[in-house]
């Protein structure tokens, strides 16, 4: 006789973790279980490029742009990689496009079967600490040029601010206290966030310096996509704050992308920063 | 050699239903009302930690009566296949249909295996659609049968009463107030007179179709429920459950002679409640305050 019912590792309690649950009972669900043939892979996928984000008192905000790259080809014009992770927290992600996105989803699913089995959120160090962990799972592929690092952001509500998580492929995990940029156009993201951030940012000013330094990547670093105004696609932004995670709506960001583009008209090169010591103008915004 | 004794197997379903069945009637009530906007879940349960309602997936949610161990292990295996299955498919594939039929199989399969005690549990797994015709209650009892609910259900409990109330007073497509009312009226309700339960014992969540969240399970928090059921007469907290004494009661475990106390250091009689659970009424203990 066949046993019908719900297979025995379902009903053994233990594990609060979905990961480690697949890992012991349906490997072939994880997307870094996989071993591949020898040989660099970078060139075979698509490729997500840059993450920006910054902290103001208050809360967080991450934008992403929008293209992936294959090589020298755009591979998409509209890929989204900023994802919640829960409802008080984000994901964005850069590296190999495909599995960053499983990783993503399953790291969703993670936090909230914890939250279901145990009644309870995990802590906001927790859930980056989960993140580097699906994240070392991954080091076979990353070696072979299929990494993924993502960046986490959220907000605490030990601690009442939002807090940004950076990685590596190792999954070392470092926390960022003011802003942070990750993906192929970070270099040039960075530059900009350092002229333009400051530590008493709202919200709506937060999400300006975000798209500054995405345009500035993009000006810069051919695989990260600036604003695209003929299809009118630009960058997704979430909003982290103690009420909870919110994406921006299209006619949000899009009033917010044509006055960064206005200005761009007249100063390509963007807001200029102030110089301390020169008896120059006032530093234009 | 000595002859086994000779148990029809008639006698045998009928002693292990006996059994499972007055497990479940020890505890509590929990009623399932249909309202407007979804589907309500009450009981009264006095702890804050040990949940008797819980959320199995984006549109379903999970009661029980019973043992909390054995629900317990049902509830975690319910969301770790809706998980699984949301993951590897997507997540509109998780439905209430596939948890109950897994949850039935596992009864049934439990129940009518020799080597096993029967769960003596019963379960709802109820499911929110676009609209009101979707809504389900799916009831679950310790022998594997599945019904369809609608309307209302009620299971543990004396919930032939608390049924019979329902009946009498239950209104299709009523708002979460006048639902809730209904509800906790009925919970209330015993042959003898009714009672106003007090509203922190209350224990309410709501699959609730308008919630923007793809997550649709919400508790209520005390204040809440205290606002919904607006003035109601003096509270009083239900009396301890009386223990039976019958099958599956701790007091009459085989070969035991006297009732399993507790209080008493000379006792050696050990009943077959779990730790969970307290010995003397069945109820899970009421967790240190926070």
């Amino acid at each position: 006789m066949t046993d019908a019912r719900i297979p025995a590792p379902f009903l053994v309690p233990g594990t609060s973790s979905f990961s480690d649950f697949l890992t012991a009972n349906a490997p072939d669900l994880l997307p870094a279980s996989r071993s591949l043939p020898a040989g660099n892979a970078a060139d075979l996928a698509p490729h997500g490029t840059t993450i920006v984000a910054t902290t103001f008192p208050g809360g967080v905000v991450m934008a992403g742009d929008r293209r992936a790259t294959m090589g020298n080809i755009i591979a998409q014009r509209d890929i989204e990689k900023v994802f919640p992770g829960d409802e008080f927290s984000v994901v964005g992600i850069a590296g190999t496009a495909g599995l960053a996105v499983e990783m993503v989803r399953l790291f969703q699913v993670e936090l909230e079967h914890y939250e279901k089995i145990e009644g309870t959120t995990l802590s906001l160090d927790g859930k980056a600490n989960r993140l580097s962990a699906l994240i070392r799972a991954n080091l076979g592929m990353a070696m072979q040029g299929l990494a993924v690092v993502p960046m986490f952001a959220g907000y605490d509500h030990d601690r009442d601010t939002g807090r940004i998580f950076g990685y590596d492929i190792t999954g070392g995990r470092h926390e960022e206290m003011s802003y942070f940029t990750v993906g192929s156009g970070s270099l040039f993201a960075r530059g900009s966030l350092k002229k333009l951030y400051r530590d008493d940012l709202v919200a709506e000013d937060a999400v300006r310096v975000c798209l500054q330094a995405l345009y500035d990547a993009a000006d810069d670093d051919s695989a990260t996509g600036g604003p695209d105004m003929a299809r009118r696609i630009f960058p997704i932004v979430w909003v982290v704050t103690a009420d909870g995670a919110r994406k921006l709506s299209e006619d949000e960001i899009s009033a917010l992308a044509d006055q960064v583009v206005n200005a761009r008209l007249q100063r390509p090169d963007g807001p200029v920063a102030e110089l301390p010591g020169s008896d120059g103008e006032e530093a234009q915004s | 050699m000595s002859q086994p004794f000779y148990v029809s197997p008639e006698q045998l379903m009928k002693d292990r239903a006996d059994f499972a069945r007055k497990g479940i009637a020890r505890g509590r009530s929990l009623v399932a009302v249909q309202y407007a906007d979804g589907v309500l879940l009450v009981t009264e349960n006095p702890s804050q930690a040990l949940h008797k309602v819980s959320e199995l997936y984006d549109r379903l949610a999970f009661a029980a009566v019973g043992r909390y161990n054995e629900f317990e292990n049902l509830r975690i295996a319910g969301v770790r296949l809706a998980d699984m299955r949301g993951f590897a498919y997507d997540r509109r594939d998780v439905t209430g249909r596939g948890l109950a039929n897994a949850y039935a199989q596992t009864l049934g399969t439990i129940f009518s295996s020799g080597g096993e005690k029967p769960y003596e549990v019963e379960i709802f797994v109820a499911e929110v659609g676009a609209t009101a015709a979707d809504d389900q209650i799916y009831r679950l009892t310790y022998e594997g049968r599945v019904a369809d609910e609608h309307g209302f259900a009620v299971m543990g409990g004396d919930s032939e009463t608390v049924a019979s109330y329902l009946t009498e007073h239950y209104t299709g497509g009523a708002s979460l107030a006048e639902a809730l009312k209904v509800a906790v009226a009925a919970l209330g309700h015993t042959g003898d007179g009714d009672r106003v339960i007090p509203v922190e014992d209350l224990e309410v969540a709501v699959l609730d179709r308008t919630r923007t969240q793809p997550r649709k399970f919400a508790r209520l928090r005390p204040e809440r429920v205290g606002e919904l059921l607006g003035p109601r007469g003096t509270p009083e907290h239900a009396a301890p459950l009386p223990d039976d004494g019958g099958p599956g009661s701790a007091s009459t475990a085989p070969g035991n002679s006297g009732p399993d106390d507790p209080a008493d250091p000379t006792d050696q009689v050990s009943g077959d409640t779990p730790p969970l659970e307290g010995p003397t009424n069945g109820e899970p203990p009421i967790a240190p305050p926070l």
